[in-house]
């Protein structure tokens, strides 16, 4: 790979990871608030209690607000895999393309036609098709997040598919093996809690600043209770859903698994780093320099989550390219040079198979489709130089995945001295918890990027697991060109974004009484 | 018998008829061009903004349909134009993204830029995004210049792996130096206009801007019919892109796309019955001082209207995306669309379409049971 491809697609990468990361500011809040303002709007109803309908429209007001922006970053999102990945989109199209289309259909006109009547309909239509629509709006959120969730899903662990040679495509041929896919469904509950919790923590910060200011105090403990309730019950499932993924990662991404816990020598009976600090020294995978510092391990752990036995075999990275270690399968792993040589036999047979048909060298032809086959499991390999190429950034996954459990841990606790304090104590007068709360809404931000940033850094280079590296997925388009909408998006969305904020901060200054 | 053949036909309908919807909602951005010079003070301006405010969203939701379902039946056009015309498509998004949170943003204090800048986003959005989209479909007549070569990934290609290759460094921006991309160009984006004052017609209970818009039909009216007879007839009497049904070569031919229209009898009678529709749907509003539905059949007829003329771009043996540096590079419905499983599995998943057009139309209604008036953007909740 030269050079300039190389720069460009780095730049297209920041482009993808920039406004990947600010869409998924904005994302998750709506999603989680929709939840929220359905479940008070619904007790307003059930209730006929004004003060519910109050709440209710405060939050919606701070809601349109964040699906502004979040609708605006999410434009980018989906045409930017035609202006930035086009190889990718002609590769794997008949199949990506599917779960984008049907989230238009299905989920986007579901959110942006009942969230018209959300807003402009309180007087406009009855009570119940109001309530309705409200929670259409947060299905509408949440379907668009399934689909999408389904094609990342995809990108991590391709099924339903199958290689044809004279289109060169992956073409679908299973489109449920696509959507229950195991990895889809833990990843979509492991994202759509993670909204939820990241709204359960906004909305307790917000009214812990009420209660420091002491005003609209009847609002705030009546929201507090909401948010808790809310954001104890989905941190749970958040453990629960991670472990799920966790154990998915380590079935079909072992790679990611062992840069998410710095593993290099892989063991029988591995142990979960609690805690540990990297080693900087480290340069290469088979240096033999220890890569940590320091840890704390839970012995076992890894290889029972993992695998569901206490000792049961995880292969570090130089496992994984040194290859020769027995898989869960029963057979033995290939070493990276094995699956690279095996890769080059892939491209040079769909080379030769176009070749012999252009020559109409039919037999020739169908003998080439054969080797295509047999070896395109390791097809993006092929496109590998070294065994580097397949180590994604270490120090970068690993405190990603450790810092974000760490958080996911304190709101468990978190939210528990909350519900303690709002049911069995005066949480009106605990000012050191209203404050906790405040200042903990930055941490479910924070822990929800780092998420991603799990996920998609994990799982370099590949934008399909083992059959397409980031390099050859891109688009045709030189650096200079990428680098200039680089420029143009940060700065649109980084003023965007502060302007969404004070607009915020001024709304909950001003408060529900005024709204 | 619902063959391979058939479902990329009945792709290329959606996608015509996709494409009408979404030209038929431009009236969104249509109306964000003209609110400096269709209001005279803030509270009309705030009116306008408020009409259209709840509307930006189809709109914009179904220009993502568009996209997405462009990606899922025709991949080949979405990798090779998206990948490719980098500019004109990155700044028509740019503009959207302007759009997004400008309806939001700009009347809420603490915004940090001023109204004023969020509706210049708006205006942006509203010249730009119509006047590029005619310029980027005028090249689906015009051509675009690129070349593909799906086995450049197998490394065959002579420029490296990629399979769609852009042949002008301009990256989509030379479409406008084409003066018939730019004739569509300006139809579309006089036509926006148009139909934002029809729409304007129908919505509003305030009689100033209800006069000053019929006003602004004419004026806007002139010109869309000008540009757009100078980009159709230079159409259908210029040469178009014909595919061989055997060989599948790629040639030039003249008058095309009339030839498409005689071929296609029912669709050139729809496209004229659309044009009709215009028409009718302006001239009554200009004439008639107390017609209020033009935008009813203009609506209409442009879906109709540019539904066809999608239609003739794909159908009958015609590339519609076609390459004007390399013929045989020319997108066919045959050569860039998905398997014919994706098409049958997504062709179920368009059965939902119709549900989603009943409950748009329901809320739709549900909302403008009355008329738009000043006093009561306070008491619907929500206001811009």
């Amino acid at each position: 790979m030269d050079l300039l491809s190389i720069t460009a697609t780095n730049w297209a990468r920041a482009q993808f990871a920039l406004t990947a990361g600010y869409h998924w500011i904005f994302v998750p809040l709506t999603i989680g608030l929709g939840l929220i303002m359905a479940i008070m709007e619904s007790l307003y109803v059930k209730t006929g209690d004004e003060k519910w309908k109050q709440t209710t429209k405060f939050w919606q007001k701070i809601f349109g607000i964040n699906f502004a922006i979040g609708v605006a970053t999410g434009i980018i999102q989906e045409f930017q895999f035609g202006t930035n990945w086009s190889n990718y989109s002609w590769f794997v199209g008949d199949i990506f393309g599917a779960p984008l289309a049907i989230e238009g259909i299905i989920a986007f006109f579901l959110e942006a036609t009942f969230i018209t009547i959300m807003f402009f309909g309180w007087n406009r239509v009855s009570k119940k098709v109001h309530l309705m629509s409200t929670w259409l709006v947060f299905v509408g959120a949440t379907l668009s997040a399934f689909w999408i969730l389904v094609a990342n899903a995809w990108m991590q662990h391709p099924v339903g598919m199958e290689f044809n040679p004279d289109t060169v495509r992956n073409e679908m041929v299973d489109f449920w093996a696509v959507v229950v896919s195991p990895v889809a469904y833990n990843k979509f509950l492991h994202a759509l809690f993670s909204c939820f919790a990241v709204a359960a923590s906004f909305v307790a910060g917000v009214s812990g600043w009420y209660l420091l200011k002491k005003r609209n105090v009847d609002f705030a403990v009546r929201s507090l209770k909401i948010s808790s309730i809310v954001g104890l019950a989905t941190f749970i499932l958040i453990a629960v859903t991670g472990d799920g993924s966790a154990y998915e990662v380590a079935q079909k991404q072992p790679m990611k698994l062992a840069a998410m816990e710095g593993l290099y020598e892989g063991k029988e009976g591995t142990g979960l780093v609690a805690i540990g600090l990297l080693n900087n020294a480290k340069e290469s995978y088979n240096d033999n320099t220890d890569p940590y510092i320091a840890k704390i391990e839970i012995p076992k752990m890894l290889s029972f989550l993992g695998y569901r036995d206490m000792n049961a075999f995880v292969p570090g990275i130089k496992d994984i390219i040194d290859g020769g270690y027995t898989l869960p399968d029963g057979t033995t792993a290939l070493s990276f040079e094995e699956r690279k040589a095996r890769g080059q036999i892939a491209i040079q047979a769909l080379a030769d198979y176009h070749v012999a048909i252009e020559e109409g060298r039919n037999t020739d032809a169908a003998n080439h489709e054969l080797i295509l086959k047999e070896n395109y499991a390791h097809f993006g390999y092929g496109y590998l130089e070294t065994a580097e190429d397949m180590i994604p950034d270490v120090p970068l996954t690993f405190y990603s995945f450790h810092l974000m459990v760490m958080i996911g841990m304190f709101f468990i606790l978190f939210f528990m001295i909350l519900l303690f304090f709002l049911y069995k104590k005066d949480i009106k007068n605990t000012r050191w918890l209203q404050y906790a709360a405040l200042w903990t809404i930055p941490l479910s931000f924070i822990a929800s990027q780092l998420g991603w940033i799990v996920a998609e850094v994990g799982r370099q280079p590949w934008t399909i697991q083992d059959i397409l590296p980031v390099e050859v997925a891109a688009s045709a388009v030189s650096a200079g060109n990428i680098t200039a909408t680089f420029i143009m998006f940060t700065l649109v969305f980084t003023g965007l974004l502060i302007a969404e904020v004070t607009i915020m901060v001024k709304q909950i200054k001003k408060g529900p009484e005024q709204n | 018998m619902i063959t391979y053949e058939f479902l990329q036909q009945y792709w290329w309908f959606i996608m015509s008829l996709l494409g009408g919807l979404l030209v038929f909602l431009l009236f969104v951005q249509g109306g964000q061009s003209m609110l400096g010079s269709l209001s005279k003070e803030e509270g009309e301006k705030r009116l306008l903004i408020n009409a259209l405010g709840r509307k930006w969203e189809y709109t914009f939701t179904t220009l993502v349909l568009f996209g997405g379902a462009f990606f899922a039946s025709f991949p080949l056009f979405y990798s090779t134009s998206f990948g490719g015309a980098y500019w004109a498509w990155m700044i028509l998004l740019f503009c959207f993204v302007l759009q997004a949170v400008s309806y939001e943003f700009q009347s809420k204090p603490g915004n940090i830029f001023g109204p004023k800048v969020y509706r210049l986003f708006l205006f942006l959005n509203g010249v730009l995004a119509t006047f590029l989209l005619g310029v980027v479909v005028g090249t689906f007549f015009t051509g675009a210049e690129f070349s593909v070569g799906k086995s450049n990934i197998a490394g065959l290609g002579s420029s490296g792996f990629v399979i769609s290759q852009w042949q002008n460094p301009l990256h989509g921006l030379e479409a406008l130096a084409n003066v018939r991309n730019l004739c569509l160009g300006f139809a579309i984006l006089f036509l926006a206009r148009t139909q934002a004052s029809l729409y304007f017609v129908n919505r509003l209970e305030h009689e100033v801007l209800e006069k000053r818009s019929r006003k602004f039909v004419l004026y806007n009216g002139v010109p869309f019919v000008v540009f757009f007879l100078i980009f159709l007839i230079w159409t259908l009497l210029g040469k178009g892109y014909a595919v061989d049904s055997a060989s599948k070569v790629v040639s030039l031919e003249e008058m095309k796309y009339l030839h498409n229209f005689i071929d296609m009898p029912l669709v050139a009678i729809i496209f004229v019955l659309g044009v009709v529709a215009v028409l009718y749907g302006i001239l009554r509003t200009v004439f008639q001082s107390n017609f209020k539905k033009g935008i009813w059949y203009s609506g209409v007829g442009t879906v109709l209207v540019v539904t066809m003329l999608l239609l003739i771009t794909g159908y009958n043996n015609t590339a519609y995306y076609p390459s004007s540096v390399d013929l045989q590079s020319s997108l066919t419905l045959a050569n860039s669309s998905s398997s014919e499983f994706t098409l049958s599995a997504m062709a179920v998943v368009s059965l939902f379409v119709p549900v989603v057009l009943a409950y748009i139309i329901y809320a739709w209604r549900a909302l403008e049971k009355k008329k738009l008036r000043l006093e009561d953007l306070e008491n619907d909740g929500h206001t811009y």
